[in-house]
């Protein structure tokens, strides 16, 4: 693992924490990169770091967003327990499906619901 | 409609599983197909991901997969800064706050693709050298 500079660790967290409060998501799919060619780490290390790093940041985020009454538990609940759900098929499939296929199709749609947000 | 909001969130929630980022799935899918507002939308899946990561982390952290000693201060002063953003969102509008997202998905998008791209022509190249290496070794 490669030794970074204090002042990179602060400038890339302040931008991260900035970004994943501010999106409410979204930190994680800039610490694994950062994790993997800043500090050198290797890619399932980095997906497990990246966790350790996201979790906090967002804990503090949900406590604002509730301070501002923006979390509805009410009529968001069944998508939390879908979210969970989804979340342990998710890990088990991790190892099953060709990644390649499986990104490539995640960054497609991801590219369309950008496109599906600014037109709606 | 309960079944549907289940059914956003557990396609969010496989892709979040398979560790390529959940939310940026769910929230266009919430906000697109089940017209929640976007500031709605992020803070559902803030609240969904902390008890899915923290039952996650605990299993990395018992394969020794985690790096606490290299990377607290990254979380320290990301969760800082989180303050300053999520202050922002809850201040902006949240139609603007959704075209920003849009945005940010875009860019991303373009982003994993180029990398995607970078990475396979390294694998090409490297195996093209393997072979070589190989048969120079027949040699």
């Amino acid at each position: 693992m490669k030794k970074v500079k204090k002042l990179h660790i602060v400038l890339f967290g302040a931008l991260i924490g900035i970004i994943n409060g501010f999106f409410g998501g979204g930190g994680g799919m800039v610490v694994v990169p950062l994790l993997n060619k800043l500090f050198g780490m290797e890619q399932k290390k980095a997906q497990a770091t990246a966790l350790f790093v996201i979790l906090p940041i967002s804990l503090v985020s949900t406590i604002v967003y509730m301070c501002y009454n923006s979390i509805d538990f009410k009529s968001g609940w069944p998508v939390i327990v879908g979210i969970i759900l989804g979340g342990v098929v998710g890990a088990t499939l991790l190892n099953k499906l060709n990644n390649k296929v499986v990104k490539g199709i995640f960054i497609f749609f991801m590219f369309l619901g950008g496109i599906g947000m600014l037109i709606w | 409609m309960i079944f549907l909001e289940v059914l956003a969130g557990v396609i969010g929630g496989i892709v979040g599983g398979m560790g390529m980022g959940g939310g940026t799935l769910t929230i266009p899918i919430l906000t697109i197909f089940l017209s929640y507002e976007q500031l709605q939308a992020q803070g559902i899946n803030l609240i969904a991901f902390l008890p899915m990561s923290v039952v996650a982390l605990i299993i990395h952290a018992k394969n020794h997969l985690v790096a606490f000693k290299q990377t607290w201060l990254l979380a320290l002063v990301g969760s800082i800064f989180s303050l300053v953003g999520a202050l922002v969102a809850n201040h902006i509008s949240s139609g603007v706050l959704k075209k920003l997202f849009a945005l940010f998905l875009i860019g991303l998008a373009i982003w994993q693709l180029v990398v995607m791209i970078k990475n396979h022509k390294k694998e090409k190249e490297e195996k093209l050298n393997n072979n070589e290496n190989n048969s120079n070794i027949k040699k």
